[in-house]
């Protein structure tokens, strides 16, 4: 395999990207002292993706991050980049570049010499050095300020110059640690679309940190779910969403209410008998026995909620609202089931009436699709 | 960056610069004044006898003996001048507290243009000439000096004070040039405390005094006591402020060790002075390195 | 909040400096006494301040202390930074309680241990003694001062920083010129113009370390002082005065005239 391969930006993804990954992180362990800060994380990352490392704050995701970016080193394991070992290269020499989330511009030097800063280091020639300031200071919309200094800058505008200053080089990777979490709803909202739009036009591969679940599913191809320095699922957006693998999953990205019970039966759809007494069928997933102890999670938005019984006999629970919250575009109801258990169902407000129609106090009845349901194995 | 060969050894290289440096101008000496202190004085140059003996065997010869330790034991005018000096460096330290902290208080709470002037205001004297600080005491204290002038033209008295050249003059002398050096800490201290504190406090109904007793005084403590240290560790070994504005019952073992040292050329008891003092001073010295440590952002 | 600061308050604040700056004026005043004795007022002139310029001994000394003070104040910047960064950034290693002792240990010890300490060294390894002793002695204590300015400094540094300038290519020691020296700047000024003074003003230590060719001015005017108070000296006393208000002032206007830009750019930073 050719390892030094041009680093072409916009090179498609080549055929045997697919056999061997452009970023592969191989058991890697951080331990501070006793403290395990990354546990054996195994990840491949293919040419061009937009990568998430999604996690509670002090998971371990900015550890992982700067073990790619060289600025520290892994106890145990290997990274490699584009089939190179680059586990001990120090940052300074590495083809990657990397987004601090403090921007760490320097307060010393102007917009523009902060963007040339890499590039000087590498002895580009003057001429092309001032060539490229300005193209990248054109990418992010900031060619009137290339004199100011990052103090006279707003938050918006500094965060743009951190993204220009690191991609001013032509890293083969690009890793950011929380872009966005210094913005304003509004503003990182937008740059949201602006940081997708360049990555799709120069085409580098990106990996981004962030402990934003709406975040990580805007931004991400494929997002890695961590949790106490472990990679607990890897999936697209729509996988880790819908399909969690396990609890944890299930409960960080949204809300979710999880229902504990013991398989009833394995013949055609699965039936699941719950501690709160309704029985509730899904479709199979993966393997179970009759007996085994589970759970099974239903989104809140996938939860219809009315005063009539339903029909069905399966995936129907009555209970009591509790609380409702008018949300604008949703409300939230919670309901106290029958067995004790506190449900949370997110309806759409599509009518516009001052008049609810489910109020405080009165009984409800709960249903969903059988696809809605979804099994989780592991232990609470 | 840990790895690189380049890095480790600039990284050795910046450490062992000071390292060395301080190890050898440093912590050298006072192995030198250890071990001097077990010697005896001659008229030679250098003026002491040798401690340790190289007899052939692996070990030197121990020669030295206690009798320095002894003399100072022995005669009242050391023990005396010991005592003296931590009474003097106590109270000094209490009175610079009792000025320094209301002072420090004042600044910390006052409006904000103010308190950089102000603060300037207590840091100028300290960048002065402290000898030259000490000496126009001596104008003023003297017999007929500026206040004894003033005071007798006034009518006030009759007769001079003798107000120069004893315990008063020293203390006032201490007070006056070490009181930025309770100030400063405390200042910064204050300055760096959360006033909502203050205002939760009072929301919750405490009285302002009653406030300042439980909350600001506790929060405050570590600048108290690195104030407090910067005070009394060096006007334990005072030499200048004994010597020019002290009487000759002003005993002080900074004076003590000089006299030994410039006017009878007793080398070895001079150690033997610096080992007492260091003595008395090793637990205010490592308890003002912990405060230190602490305010310098030290790694624990 | 002014509700903090008592009618105490304020008194204590007037009375304070009434105290600090009192002697400090009756020298000043004195100094331009006409007459020998300088509690008694005899009309003005500024005679001393002749007699000044033409005492070769205090002229001699002001010189040889000014020399030692620069050389002092410059290397001891650059141990106390380095002390600095060996404390606040390079982790854990060998010896580092022993180091972080001898680094502030400097802050408070006594005159006159160190300075017998020092002098004993440089007998014991047969050292000539003067100016190069005075000096290497108070590098020694000074660099512990200037350690605790830039340590200050360094803790309030975002490490980021250097971490951004190496990830963007640069090798430690050019991170460490081009990033950390520059933001560090007004640490090191104010390290190396407290080291300058802090040599300037020691007596006690020179005095042990100074071999008998070699006078600092703080020795000479301390002999002077023992054989009784001069007018002289209050013509110095006010000179060194002076030059450090003056100093201090453009200090402090520079540094205010930065904060106001800074407030005026942060203004700007909101519009956009
Ligand atoms: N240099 C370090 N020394 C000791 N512990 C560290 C260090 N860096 C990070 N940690 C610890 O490792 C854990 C993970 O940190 P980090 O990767 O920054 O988390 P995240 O970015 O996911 O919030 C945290 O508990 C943090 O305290
Ligand atoms: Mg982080």
């Amino acid at each position: 395999m050719n390892s030094k391969s041009s680093s072409a930006p916009a090179a498609a993804p080549a055929t045997n990207a697919i056999t061997s990954p452009y970023i592969r992180i191989e058991n890697v362990t951080k331990r501070f002292g006793s403290f395990v800060a990354v546990d054996n994380v195994s990840l491949d990352i293919q040419r061009n993706e937009f990568f998430a490392l999604l996690g509670a704050s002090g998971c371990g995701k900015s550890t992982l991050l700067r073990m790619l970016a060289g600025l520290e080193t892994p106890t145990e394991g290997r990274i490699l980049i584009d089939g190179q070992d680059m586990t001990h290269v120090p940052p300074y020499e590495r083809p990657v570049n990397m987004m601090f989330q403090s921007y760490a511009l320097f307060p010393h030097m102007t917009v523009a010499d902060n963007v040339a800063f890499g590039l000087k280091q590498d002895r580009m020639p003057a001429d092309q050095i001032k060539r490229r300031v300005a193209e990248m200071l054109e990418l992010v919309q900031l060619e009137r300020f290339a004199t100011r200094k990052p103090h006279q800058l707003s938050g918006g505008q500094r965060q743009r110059v951190a993204l220009a200053r690191s991609l001013a080089k032509h890293p083969k990777l690009l890793l950011l640690d929380e872009p966005l979490a210094a913005l304003d709803k509004k503003l990182r909202e937008q740059t949201q679309f602006e940081l997708m739009n360049i990555q799709e036009e120069i085409g580098i591969t990106f990996i981004v940190v962030t402990h934003d679940q709406e975040e990580a599913m805007t931004l991400a191809t494929r997002i890695a779910v961590m949790n106490n320095g472990v990679i607990l699922q890897i999936g697209s957006p729509t996988e880790v969403y819908e399909f969690p693998g396990n609890r944890f999953v299930a409960d960080f990205l949204g809300s979710i209410n999880l229902f504990e019970g013991v398989v009833e039966s394995i013949d055609g759809p699965l039936v699941v008998k719950t501690e709160a007494g309704p029985m509730m069928e899904l479709e199979a997933r993966g393997e179970v026995s009759a007996g085994q102890k589970v759970a099974v999670a239903v989104r809140p938005e996938k939860i219809a909620i009315g005063k009539e019984r339903p029909s069905q006999s399966m995936n129907a629970c009555h209970g009591q609202v509790v609380e409702i919250a008018y949300q604008g575009s949703v409300s939230i109801y919670r309901v106290k089931l029958d067995g004790g258990y506190m449900a949370r169902v997110n309806a759409q407000n599509e009518t516009r009436s001052a008049r609810r129609v489910i109020d405080w106090d009165d009984e409800v009845w709960l249903s969903w699709e059988r696809e809605a349901g979804v099994l989780l194995v592991d232990e609470a | 960056m840990k790895n690189g060969r380049f890095g480790i050894s600039g990284r050795t290289l910046a450490v062992a610069a000071p390292y060395l440096w301080l190890l050898v101008f440093f912590l050298a000496p006072f192995a030198i004044v250890l071990k001097l202190s077990f010697a005896e004085p001659l008229i030679a140059q250098p003026p002491y006898s040798a401690v340790f003996e190289w007899t052939g065997g692996l070990l030197p010869r121990f020669t030295g003996n206690f009798e320095n330790y002894a003399f100072l034991l022995s005669d009242d005018l050391y023990i005396n001048a010991y005592l003296n000096s931590i009474q003097i460096a106590l109270f000094s330290t209490l009175l610079c507290l009792a000025i320094g902290y209301p002072m420090a208080y004042g600044i910390a709470r006052a409006p904000g243009a103010w308190r950089n002037a102000l603060l300037m205001l207590v840091i100028l004297p300290f960048w002065t000439s402290f000898l030259i600080r000490v000496y126009a005491w001596i104008g003023i204290l003297k017999n007929n000096g500026i206040l004894n002038n003033v005071l007798i033209g006034l009518g006030i008295i009759d007769e001079p004070l003798d107000i120069l050249h004893n315990h008063f003059s020293v203390y006032l002398g201490i007070v006056y040039s070490y009181l930025p050096f309770m100030i400063l800490p405390l200042y910064a201290n204050l300055a760096r405390m959360d006033e909502s504190l203050l205002e939760a406090a009072a929301d919750l109904g405490c009285r302002p005094w009653k406030t300042f007793v439980s909350v600001t005084l506790p929060l405050s403590l570590p600048g108290i006591v690195a104030g407090s240290m910067l005070v009394f560790i060096p006007a334990v070994g005072e030499f200048v402020i004994p010597e020019l504005l002290g009487g000759p019952d002003t005993l002080m073992i900074g004076k003590i060790l000089w006299n030994e040292f410039f006017q009878n050329r007793d080398w070895p008891v001079a150690s033997a002075v610096a080992i007492a003092m260091l003595v008395l001073l090793v637990i205010p010295i490592v308890i003002f390195q912990h405060y230190q440590g602490k305010e310098a952002g030290d790694v624990k | 909040m002014n509700r903090g600061v008592s009618w105490f308050n304020v008194t204590m604040l007037i009375l304070g400096f009434v105290f600090l700056y009192a002697p400090i004026a009756l020298l000043i005043l004195f100094s331009f006494n006409a007459g020998k004795l300088v509690s008694v007022w005899s009309g003005f002139s500024t005679k001393w301040y002749g007699e000044l310029l033409y005492n070769e001994q205090i002229l001699q000394a002001a010189w040889v202390s000014l020399k030692i003070a620069s050389i002092n104040a410059t290397a001891a910047t650059i141990l106390g930074t380095l002390t600095a960064f060996a404390l606040n950034r390079f982790g854990r290693f060998r010896g580092r309680t022993l180091f972080t002792g001898m680094a502030t240990a400097p802050l408070v010890m006594p005159d006159v241990i160190t300075g017998l300490a020092t002098l004993l060294l440089f007998v014991g390894i047969g050292w000539a003694r003067g100016m190069s002793t005075i000096t290497i002695a108070h590098i020694t204590f000074s660099l512990a001062f200037v350690a605790v300015i830039v340590r200050a400094r360094i803790a309030s540094l975002d490490m980021s920083l250097e971490e951004a300038a190496m990830d963007l290519g640069a090798r430690p020691l050019k991170t460490f010129i081009v990033i950390v020296v520059p933001l560090l700047a007004p640490a090191l000024v104010s390290g190396w113009l407290l080291a300058f003074t802090l040599s300037l003003d020691d007596l006690v230590i020179a005095s042990f370390v100074a071999g008998p060719g070699a006078s600092t001015l703080p020795m000479v005017v301390f002999s002077k002082v023992r054989l009784g108070v001069s007018p002289e000296i209050n013509a110095l006393g006010t000179i060194i005065v002076l030059v450090v208000t003056i100093c201090i002032v453009i200090a402090a206007t520079v540094f205010q005239r930065q904060e106001r830009r800074r407030a005026i750019d942060d203004q700007m930073a909101q519009r956009g």
